[in-house]
């Protein structure tokens, strides 16, 4: 195991190293200590690899990473794993604003809470978040899953476009063109699976989250706002 | 951008090293806001007499012709005044005619207040943070915005007895608020937009309102984007904008309360790994105080 410690390490020389990772690395697994809340730590990784980060850290954790497996052992600032490619992030605590914001792909877990925005913009990325999420999450959500076991906040899924919300919890308020809809079978069997994925207990029923998603009102121009004009 | 760092004590023993823990949560945040720094710290207090905090112009001689009930002590360019409450308006009196040059940025009970322009660590330095004792402190790291980097723009301001607030954002209706207060007899020092922040909570207090109330209305009052800190003589309370626009983190220990704008700010504080560290939410009031 690699195990760097970032009170001697500075987070660009850990970035650097494992930016240089080839494929078919042996250095498969890393350790990381003393995080301390730094900002911007394991970014831009593309490799096989499993990293564990021992401790809060700060903004843009896991952002923009390709394949690899990193779990924090604490909570996460702003940002966490945006625009992720692909690959698992869990947060064991809690995240802050932002999570998993214009993510491609990949699986995002977090423990705790996420706050507010969490899912902006995400764009194919699977979010299953065990606490509760903040206000505006899923804001222009384009595409891909965000599972809520909690509550959610004011403004759910504002100007969302094809992204699929569920929520066990309560939702404080729906954002604009964002509906609740019908849990259909195929969709029990897609929620399954991430929350299997995401190791939560199978206590945990299907049937006790309620679907959002888009009402499509905002996709074209409506012809009686003609007249703001 | 700017920084906020907060520190409660809950645990007497620690009041020792409130300026020291301060002190280093601050030099963190230097990368949010290095124009300039200031902190209020909640030390001792005398319930009949009154602390002024004085600074600006030639502070000799001050002590002298004040007489001997007033004590004073020097910190760099600031001047702490302690008199009988009974003086309070004589020798307020007496500086705005004898010495114009200098300003009164704090008063109350147990509150000093300390602000300069400059990196936050150096700031902290000239006023020897370190060495002081308290309660509770608040402090603010500047990257201004909506006012020029001069000292008397530095945080925290104070527009009530032991009353100090510290801002990270910007607020929009500054000026129409402040025509609104001038009227009402609260009086600005500065073209400051959180300035009027804190005087409008200073309003809200004096008509009666709560501090938790005063807070709440805020949310409803001002417009723009704020996480607010605010100091009184008990304790401390924060307050995010409805969107949360600016970041926020807190941990609690049996030993103390502490406020970060980030956790970096909080890494240095005893016992962090097993705090409860988590983010205020978004237009909630959260309150801590002494009985």
């Amino acid at each position: 195991m690699q195990v760097v410690d970032l009170a001697k390490t500075s987070k660009r020389d850990l970035n650097s190293r494992l930016h240089a990772l080839v494929p078919n690395t042996n250095e498969t697994h890393w350790r990381i200590e003393n995080p301390n809340g730094q900002h911007s730590l394991v970014v831009g990784v593309d490799a096989p690899v499993t990293i564990e980060i021992v401790g809060h850290a700060g903004y843009y954790c896991a952002g923009m990473t390709k394949q690899a497996t990193i779990l924090i052992e604490g909570n996460v600032g702003v940002g966490v794993a945006e625009n992720m490619m692909s690959g698992k992030v869990h947060v064991k605590g809690d995240a802050s604003q932002a999570a998993g914001a214009t993510a491609n792909g990949g699986l995002l877990i977090i423990d705790g809470d996420a706050s507010a925005r969490c899912g902006i913009s995400m764009k194919g990325i699977d979010i299953v978040v065990k606490g509760s999420i903040g206000p505006m999450s899923a804001f222009m959500a384009q595409s891909g899953t965000l599972v809520v076991l909690g509550d959610a906040g004011d403004a759910l899924g504002d100007s969302i476009y094809e992204a699929k919300l569920f929520v066990r919890g309560s939702v404080k308020s729906l954002g604009t063109d964002c509906v609740e809809k019908i849990l259909r079978d195929e969709h029990k069997i897609e929620l399954r699976r991430l929350l299997d994925s995401a190791g939560v207990d199978k206590a945990v029923k299907v049937e006790d989250f309620k679907r959002y998603g888009s009402a499509r009102k905002l996709y074209n121009f409506h012809v009686d706002n003609a007249s703001v004009y | 951008m700017c920084g906020i760092v907060g520190l409660f004590i809950k645990d007497i023993s620690l009041q020792p090293k409130l300026g020291s823990l301060l002190a280093g949560m601050l030099a963190v945040m230097s990368d949010r806001g290095p124009d300039s720094a200031g902190f209020a710290v909640y030390g001792a207090g005398d319930a009949d007499r009154v602390k002024l905090t004085v600074r600006g112009g030639s502070l000799t001689g001050i002590a002298e012709a004040l007489g001997k009930d007033v004590t004073c002590a020097i910190h760099d360019n600031h001047l702490i005044l302690s008199l009988p409450k009974d003086r309070e308006t004589a020798v307020r009196r007496w500086l705005a005619a004898e010495r114009p040059d200098v300003k009164i940025i704090g008063s109350g009970q147990r509150i000093e207040l300390y602000k300069e322009v400059g990196l936050p660590a150096a700031v902290a330095e000239r006023f020897n943070l370190e060495t002081m004792a308290g309660t509770h402190a608040i402090g603010h790291t500047r990257m201004a915005t909506e006012s020029a980097v001069t000292t008397a723009g530095a945080h925290p301001f104070s527009t009530g007895a032991d009353q100090c607030l510290v801002h990270n954002g910007s607020l929009s209706n500054h000026h129409s608020l402040r025509r609104m207060l001038e009227p009402k007899g609260i009086s600005f020092e500065t073209d400051n937009d959180s300035e009027v922040a804190a005087g409008y909570l200073s309003w809200k207090l004096r008509e009666g309102a709560t501090l938790e109330q005063a807070l709440e209305s805020s949310l409803v009052d001002l417009d723009g984007f704020f996480t607010f800190v605010v100091g009184t003589e008990n304790g401390f309370a924060v307050v995010r904008d409805p969107i949360s626009c600016k970041p926020a983190v807190m941990a609690e220990t049996d030993r103390y309360v502490a406020f970060g704008t980030e956790y970096r700010a909080l890494v240095g504080l005893p016992g962090i790994e097993k705090a409860r560290v988590f983010e205020p939410e978004p237009a909630r009031v959260y309150a801590w105080e002494h009985n």
